[in-house]
């Protein structure tokens, strides 16, 4: 028995040659294609904000190549963690887009959605039971996270994705999803081994990522045989070794050979990767040992506060010869200036972080190196307060203040700092920030996951 | 005495979900690698000095099939948090590539002459 399928590109909306994903699909007996939209790199903004950070177009573009040829060919295509980040906002705007191109091509077909922000009383309740358990590091939380959390989304396993497919869905659309789960689904459906299956998925899920030279995202093709699997580049201009294979284990993981999904752990201390030729990898020895509890990882967008910002660069030497000292006093006196403007009750309700570029601002706390640096400094300076105008009228302030803060060495009036747009001040809009680093346990894989069935 | 950043063919970092940092030192061959794995250089007490973070919430790989060092260890905040500096973490490596790791006795075992890219360090 040998199942294939095809991960077209590492995100959706990434823009994967359309010649090299035809060409594919067309000739390659394939059983299904599956797709990542999710990530948290970009911040909770991208869950609080109900936003993604591809454009509507570009994920329009991937998706109509990848509906039209899955239809075409009549294998089923699974999308995960829809919108980047898998919300029920995020989940409609795809589904929104989806039906926009059915009407486009005139197609027909099943879709499956499958939204995965649990009801929050459920949440609550699981709470109370003792059933929502911290990873390591997690933030402290109370009922009132749970109830109060701009928008929490639940990862779900495997188990959602089968029981659509099984039930006739020709498009699953899913909300936040485990990237591994959403490939393996169908595979272990179809009875490959699960140490093999899921290894296979956390690779393929990054699409072409794990070739040797990625300079274009692509797609990668997965098939199992008997006791293993291969992974070969969709594109012909790339290469798989066992050492790019290999090295992929370790991108975004803390542990490279132990790695937990909903309902079990990949463990990949025995695995071998061998190249079959110049450009497939092969792959054995993977295994995936079952949990006794069946958990999914929770993650929350809260908010935070609106935000202004300035950002203003220094390159006076004598200002810079003795920054440190000059730009605590500055700050002192920018702070002093904002409460007598605004009164202490609303300064207190506000934090402002200023990270100095040519300095610390990358490390911030960890930075132990010092640098002689006279030539030029950035500071971008950032308030969070409860509304947008607290925000703004605090940065005017602050960095009007620092703007023409006295320099011991010069008399007379100074002016600090070079903005280098108009107007200076940046309205950043709302902050949110991850409140969750916890896992809920499920008494069935489907308990957060009803699905809905959609006819176009 | 070489440093890792002279050693290695790539430091990176990155988030490990968004609350975790990760690291990942990669060397050019087996023994490169092995010899910076049996110099100790990268352990729980260096990293917790380098990064200011418990020496106990550490955690060290060694990863033979790549011939790479995998660190990782608590983020001081998730990215995208208000006080976050480095939002996808890729720049927090920075404080491993200037590490001296003391390979003397063993550098013969190192093959020379390293890849170029690795020299320019």
């Amino acid at each position: 028995m040998t199942v294939s399928y095809l991960s077209p590109v590492g995100m959706l909306g990434g823009g994967f040659t359309q010649e090299y994903f035809e060409s594919t699909i067309r000739h390659r007996p394939l059983d299904f294609v599956a797709v990542d939209s999710g990530s948290t790199d970009g911040g909770a903004n991208n869950l609080g904000e109900d936003r993604f950070f591809f454009s509507r177009d570009a994920v329009k573009r991937d998706m109509r190549l990848l509906l039209k040829e899955t239809r075409r060919k009549n294998i089923p295509l699974l999308v995960g963690s829809c919108g980047g980040s898998g919300g029920n906002w995020n989940l409609n705007w795809m589904w929104e887009i989806v039906q926009e191109i059915a009407s486009e091509e005139t197609l027909s077909f099943t879709t499956a959605l499958i939204p995965a922000e649990p009801d929050r009383e459920v949440l609550v309740r699981k709470y109370r039971e003792g059933r929502i358990k911290p990873l390591d590091p997690a933030p402290p939380i109370t009922e009132e996270t749970l109830r109060d959390t701009h928008r929490i989304v639940a990862m779900m396993g495997a188990e959602p994705f089968q029981r659509a497919v099984e039930a006739g869905a020709d498009l699953v659309l899913a909300g936040r999803a485990s990237d591994a789960a959403l490939m393996a689904a169908i595979p272990l459906m179809k009875g490959v081994d699960p140490g093999l299956a899921w290894h296979a998925a956390k690779i393929a899920e990054c699409g072409g990522a794990a070739v040797t030279q990625m300079t274009k995202p692509e797609g990668m093709i997965c098939t199992f045989e008997e006791d293993y699997f291969t992974l070969e580049p969709v594109s012909p201009e790339q290469q798989c070794t066992p050492m790019s294979i290999a090295s992929h284990a370790l991108y975004e993981t803390s542990n490279p050979v132990s790695m937990p999904e909903p309902g079990g752990t990949m463990l990949l201390h025995d695995v071998k990767y061998e190249a079959l030729n110049d450009r497939i990898v092969k792959v054995s020895g993977s295994r995936f040992e079952k949990a006794d509890v069946y958990t999914v990882k929770l993650e929350g967008a809260g908010f935070q506060g609106y935000r202004a910002a300035v950002l203003g660069g220094i390159t006076d030497p004598v200002v810079l010869r003795n920054f440190d000292d000059w730009f605590e006093e500055a700050k002192a006196g920018a702070d002093y200036a904002m409460r007598r403007t605004l009164g202490d009750e609303k300064a207190d309700q506000c934090a402002t972080s200023f990270r100095v570029y040519g300095r610390n601002a990358v490390l911030g706390e960890r930075e132990t190196r010092t640098f002689a640096n006279d030539h030029e400094v950035g500071v971008f300076m950032v308030t969070v307060a409860p509304t947008q105008e607290l925000a703004n009228s605090v940065m005017a302030t602050i960095s009007h203040t620092i703007l023409h803060y006295a320099v011991p060495q010069w008399h007379g009036l100074v002016s600090n700092l070079a903005f280098p747009e108009a107007p200076h001040e940046i309205e950043l809009g709302p902050s949110y920030s991850f409140v969750l680093n916890h896992v809920a346990e499920l008494d069935d894989p489907m308990e957060f996951y009803p699905i809905e069935f959609k006819e176009i | 005495m070489p440093t890792l950043g002279s050693l290695a063919q790539l430091i990176r970092s990155k988030n490990a979900g968004p609350w975790k940092l990760t690291v990942d030192v990669m060397l050019p061959d087996v023994q490169t690698y092995e010899c910076v794995v049996e110099s100790g250089v990268l352990n729980a007490a260096k990293i917790s000095e380098l990064f200011g973070i418990e020496a106990s919430k550490v955690e060290i790989y060694h990863y033979p099939p790549a011939n790479a060092i995998k660190v990782s260890f608590p983020r001081f905040r998730p990215n995208g948090h208000p006080d976050d500096t480095d939002l996808f973490g890729g720049q927090q490596f920075a404080p491993l590539v200037d590490l001296e790791v003391p390979v003397e006795n063993q550098s013969s075992r190192i093959n020379s002459p390293l890849p170029a890219m690795a020299r320019e360090f």
